[in-house]
């Protein structure tokens, strides 16, 4: 049978990846972020799982523009680095997991959500950035992934209540699939950050701190944040923050921190990240 | 029974010095957001480069966008309709970082915003709510 072991959340700021292909990681404005993924990149190797589901969204990348789903699966056989702007990061080509993706997508439908499946797109910073920061420069990465996209920059955006109910569909979805597979889920964006107007720039450290207070051991709370209140304290960019609810909500009820980072800034971002492992 | 809203949607609009962007907002920059789209290729980006004008004449963007791009006003094609995530692929073909391209709208120097951030950011006090000047 397969299981999900463990989560990983991080911040996906496109620099901090910009920073990994550029050998910037030692300059000082870099380097204590950096050794926030430290303990990361030593679990990983000691913890590799058979495949990732990770749970981000696309930067008008591949979506956005004329189709806006509000959960896709990406469902090719390969995704590739997109250029958005600057070229592709130089990264390895991501692998999909079709038979438990599609395992995935049926039971989720039995669980209600329609998931929209995707055939063919390009992945941007939001999956390549937390793949580089647990996994490194490699040359292939160590796992494969099932990308899992989450509309949360087009109102309406999925409610946090619903981001945590599709975790806990993925949870039960996963623990049908008859292969035993070692299955990590992953949430990425956030922490609190604004791109955009006079409010541009915006951190708000004690959100983002009691955020991940609750979320290793009362996330139930967190499922009743409004979009208004994620948008208001943490910035229009912040309420990414609902896609962790996804990747917590996935482990079940216990969890031990294994490790927890925050700082600010990354470019415009409060950075964020935690590891978990799932006692259930 | 249909399930309660739990706020109104004025409510999003009551966020100072901010605009949140919806699928109503989208219509209005579909063209301007399908231009930005198309510089995520390189030889759309040098097209665009040795002549704006006439390579965002190729796209059904109005005017006042179009003019917006040229002066790289950022604010304005926010106000405009336009989304941060489509946008920042011109200020990338521009070579600028996004802190630069983001910090063009808080009416600071680069230099200005920067160290902002660096302090720990803005901070939300008085940032919340315009109607309850919070």
């Amino acid at each position: 049978m397969a299981r999900i072991t463990a989560g990983v959340a991080t911040s996906h700021v496109p620099a901090i990846g910009a920073a990994i292909d550029n050998g910037k990681m030692a300059d000082p404005y870099w380097a204590p972020i950096f050794e926030g993924y430290e303990f990361v990149k030593q679990w990983a190797k000691d913890n590799t799982p058979d495949v990732v589901i990770l749970v981000y969204n696309d930067h008008a990348s591949a979506l956005m523009l004329d189709i806006v789903p509000t959960f896709a699966m990406g469902f090719a056989d390969e995704f590739l680095s997109a250029d958005e702007g600057w070229g592709r990061r130089p990264v390895p080509v991501v692998y999909n997991h079709i038979d438990l993706a599609a395992h995935i997508a049926e039971q989720l439908v039995i669980d209600e959500f329609d998931i929209t499946i995707i055939n063919e797109m390009d992945v941007d910073h939001g999956l390549t950035v937390p793949l580089s920061l647990v996994f490194g420069q490699v040359e292939e990465w160590p796992c494969k992934v099932i990308p899992l996209a989450v509309n949360v920059t087009q109102f309406p955006t999925p409610s946090g209540e619903r981001c945590w109910k599709l975790g806990e569909a993925i949870r039960n979805a996963v623990k049908t699939f008859p292969e035993e597979l070692n299955v990590q889920i992953w949430g990425t964006g956030g922490m609190s950050h604004q791109l955009q107007g006079t409010r541009a720039g915006l951190i708000n450290k004690e959100f983002d701190n009691r955020f991940l207070d609750l979320l290793a051991h009362e996330p139930e709370e967190l499922a009743t944040w409004t979009r208004l209140e994620y948008l208001r304290e943490a910035g229009t960019e912040g309420i990414e923050l609902i896609m962790w609810l996804i990747m917590r909500a996935a482990l079940g009820y216990g969890v031990e921190e294994l490790h927890r980072f925050y700082r600010v800034p990354a470019s415009n971002t409060a950075v964020g990240h935690v590891v978990y492992k799932a006692l259930s | 029974m249909p399930r309660q809203r739990l706020y109104s949607l004025e409510e999003l609009e009551d966020i100072p010095g901010t605009k949140v962007f919806t699928a109503k907002s989208s219509r209005l920059a579909y063209h301007l957001h399908k231009f930005c789209m198309s510089l995520m290729a390189a030889d759309n980006r040098e097209a665009f480069k040795a002549d704006e004008r006439g390579y965002m004449d190729r796209f059904k963007i109005p005017e006042a966008q179009k003019q917006a791009v040229l002066e790289r006003d950022f604010s304005k094609l926010i106000e405009l309709g336009g989304n941060m995530y489509f946008l920042v692929k011109i200020a990338s073909t521009d070579g600028w970082s996004a802190q630069k391209a983001v910090g063009s709208m808080s009416g600071m120097s680069p230099e200005e915003y920067g160290a902002m951030m660096i302090e720990g950011g803005r901070s939300p006090e008085g940032m919340r709510s315009i109607r309850e000047n919070r």
